[in-house]
């Protein structure tokens, strides 16, 4: 009841404590605090322990100094923080340029069938990364032979690949899978801006003969610009969380020879353990602790840098 | 004029060319999927893109699923946890959204802030100290355990979206309730309720995907037969039968089966809480 209290003391004298307030606050506050906050605290926190003779022990940081120091961890970090890097960047030059554009068709004055191609393009966003994960180890499965076949309808037979294999192209192939699981998002965030831009604006350029193209990058995108903010910035921290589909395609140990290993992989390996490698607490903590930093640095990135200066227009 | 430009009739077949060509990118995977479970094992590797015809018509995919994996309980698993989750995301996050949207204390500003923090940071992040915490509290291998973090996971996002709305139900109408004596839990369940109930539907869209498809949390902290989810199952399932292409692929409908429904009932909803404002 400590919430209730505390919201509760600082109203003013006169007038009658309101419980309410707090009971309204109360149970929201407290799962969060236990089930969230709490957590992340102590992750933070065991990041700068270990385990010495079974009794949890104060090592300041000399765990970050193992993951960045002793050559195995660093090359393991180092390698999942670039592929990591790859996959966001990826997803930012592939996924939401298209659906940007996918929007900007959508948002077409009187289309016909604009809910149908919206939820058909919506669909994969809602599948389970295991459905995306498997449906795409079959197509691009040279045993089946889905992907060659329909590669051979373009004449381009001969450059077909088992991509998921090699590791110079798994990690493209893995980030095209889960871009073309995601585009729905920013898809769906973008048209939600376009179709909130008033039509006088759009009838205004047009009396001024900006249509067409001219009128997409002179009027609407300035406008839409916050969206494409908030969709990079939840690329971002998805990106950088992302786990579930590499495991389901390529397995924890992130195959072919860890060049589809990314952060998320990472953590799971080191703290949960695979095959003969035993799950470790402290390490699992320190990643976790570093996955949190550079989501934060993105994050504030986006909010004091990115957010501030860009221009808002009011109608 | 300007009517004319916007609908030009060859710009509006190329918008539909290329939508149309997405849209086939889009479920050309699922619909290869579907029609394949329906084969026999011949017809899937000799014409993978045929539809199945009477002669190559085959449920033996099915029936391996439905014997030999526990699939009724991993659906029933995975139903309990989204529903429950769901509904204390909205009750929860909905009396936390009207009280910083409609009272006025001190630190209202930072316990919104406070409760926006999960927005952006993963829960997934906490997870060494929450399946510490969870071992304590003997929870591992419980659905309480997923119920748990996933209405926390769902909270902050639910607070944010409904005090917006929540701003919009107007104070006279809250006001008179007042003066009719209703009491404030009245005005929250009987008056403000009802009138966000489409903010909610969006909101209970948002916070289902992720929980059905969650995959890390069922095998971290959940991966007892027993408390498997549908997710956690099927990948499980695909693992041991990844020989058997009639199974994997029955096996993939049946889990791609619950979404189409749940998206089929509450897409006018989504589409219209993405473009209602809140989430803009």
């Amino acid at each position: 009841m400590s919430v209730a209290e505390s919201a509760v003391d600082v109203v003013p004298i006169k007038r009658p404590v309101r419980w309410h307030v707090g009971v309204f606050l109360f149970p929201a506050f407290v799962v969060y605090s236990a089930i969230m906050i709490l957590p992340l605290i102590e992750t933070l926190r065991l990041s700068f322990y270990n385990t010495v003779d079974g009794a949890p022990v104060f090592v300041g940081l000399a765990n970050y100094k193992v993951l960045f120091g002793d050559a195995r961890w660093a090359h393991d970090f180092w390698n999942a923080l670039v592929n990591n890097f790859i996959f966001f960047v990826i997803h930012m030059c592939v996924q939401n340029p298209i659906g940007i554009a996918l929007a900007a068709l959508l948002s077409t004055p009187r289309l016909r069938f604009v809910a149908f191609y919206r939820t058909a393009i919506f669909l994969p966003t809602l599948l389970s990364f295991v459905i995306v994960g498997f449906i795409w180890k079959l197509i691009l499965s040279p045993i089946w032979g889905v992907a060659p076949w329909l590669m051979s309808l373009v004449g381009m037979k001969s450059l077909f690949a088992p991509w998921l294999g090699q590791s110079g192209s798994a990690l493209i192939a893995v980030s095209l899978i889960s871009n073309w699981q995601y585009i729905g998002i920013p898809m769906m965030l973008i048209y939600a801006a376009l179709l909130s831009i008033p039509e006088e604006v759009i009838e205004a350029a047009e009396c001024d003969g900006i249509t067409g193209w001219a009128q997409f990058w002179k009027i609407k995108l300035p406008l839409i610009l916050p969206a494409i903010g908030i969709i990079s910035i939840l690329t971002f921290v998805g990106n950088f969380n992302a786990f579930d589909l590499i495991y389901t395609v390529q397995g924890a140990l992130a195959g072919p020879d860890m060049s589809t290993d990314i952060l998320g992989t990472l953590l799971y390996r080191t703290f949960f353990g695979f095959q003969l490698q035993l799950g470790d607490r402290s390490m699992g903590a320190t990643i976790a602790t570093v996955m949190f930093l550079i989501i934060l640095a993105g994050v504030s990135f986006y909010l004091f840098a990115i957010q501030r200066r860009m221009r808002r227009y009011q109608f | 004029m300007s009517n004319r430009a916007r609908t030009s009739p060859i710009r509006t077949s190329f918008v539909h060319l290329a939508l149309i060509g997405y849209t086939l990118v889009a479920i050309f995977p699922v619909f290869l999927t579907i029609i394949n479970s329906f084969k026999d094992r011949n017809a899937i590797f000799r014409s993978p893109l045929q539809v199945p015809t009477p002669s190559t018509f085959s449920l033996v995919g099915y029936r391996t699923v439905l014997g030999q994996g526990d699939f009724a309980t991993y659906f029933q698993n995975s139903f309990i946890v989204t529903i429950v989750s769901i509904a204390l995301v909205l009750l929860f996050g909905a009396m936390a959204a009207f009280a910083l949207s409609e009272y006025r204390f001190r630190g209202n500003t930072l316990t919104g802030l406070y409760m926006a923090i999960g927005i952006m940071i993963p829960i997934r992040l906490g997870t060494v100290a929450i399946l510490q915490g969870m071992v304590a509290a003997g929870l591992v291998n419980t659905l309480t355990a997923l119920i748990l973090v996933y209405t926390a996971q769902g909270i902050p996002l639910a607070i944010f979206i409904l005090s917006e709305f929540m701003r919009t139900v107007s104070d006279d109408l809250k006001n008179a309730g007042r003066i009719d004596g209703l009491s404030e839990y009245a005005i929250f369940f009987r008056l403000v309720i009802p009138l966000v109930r489409p903010a909610m539907a969006t909101v209970a869209v948002f916070t289902m995907i992720p929980i059905w498809n969650d995959l890390w949390f069922p095998l971290i902290l959940a991966p007892a037969e027993a408390t498997k989810t549908v997710t956690l199952g099927s990948q499980i399932f695909i693992g041991q039968f990844v020989t058997n292409w009639n199974a994997v692929l029955a096996a993939l409908s049946l889990a791609i089966l619950p979404i189409l429904v749940l998206y089929v009932i509450f897409s006018r909803q989504l589409i219209r809480g993405i473009t209602s404002g809140a989430v803009k």
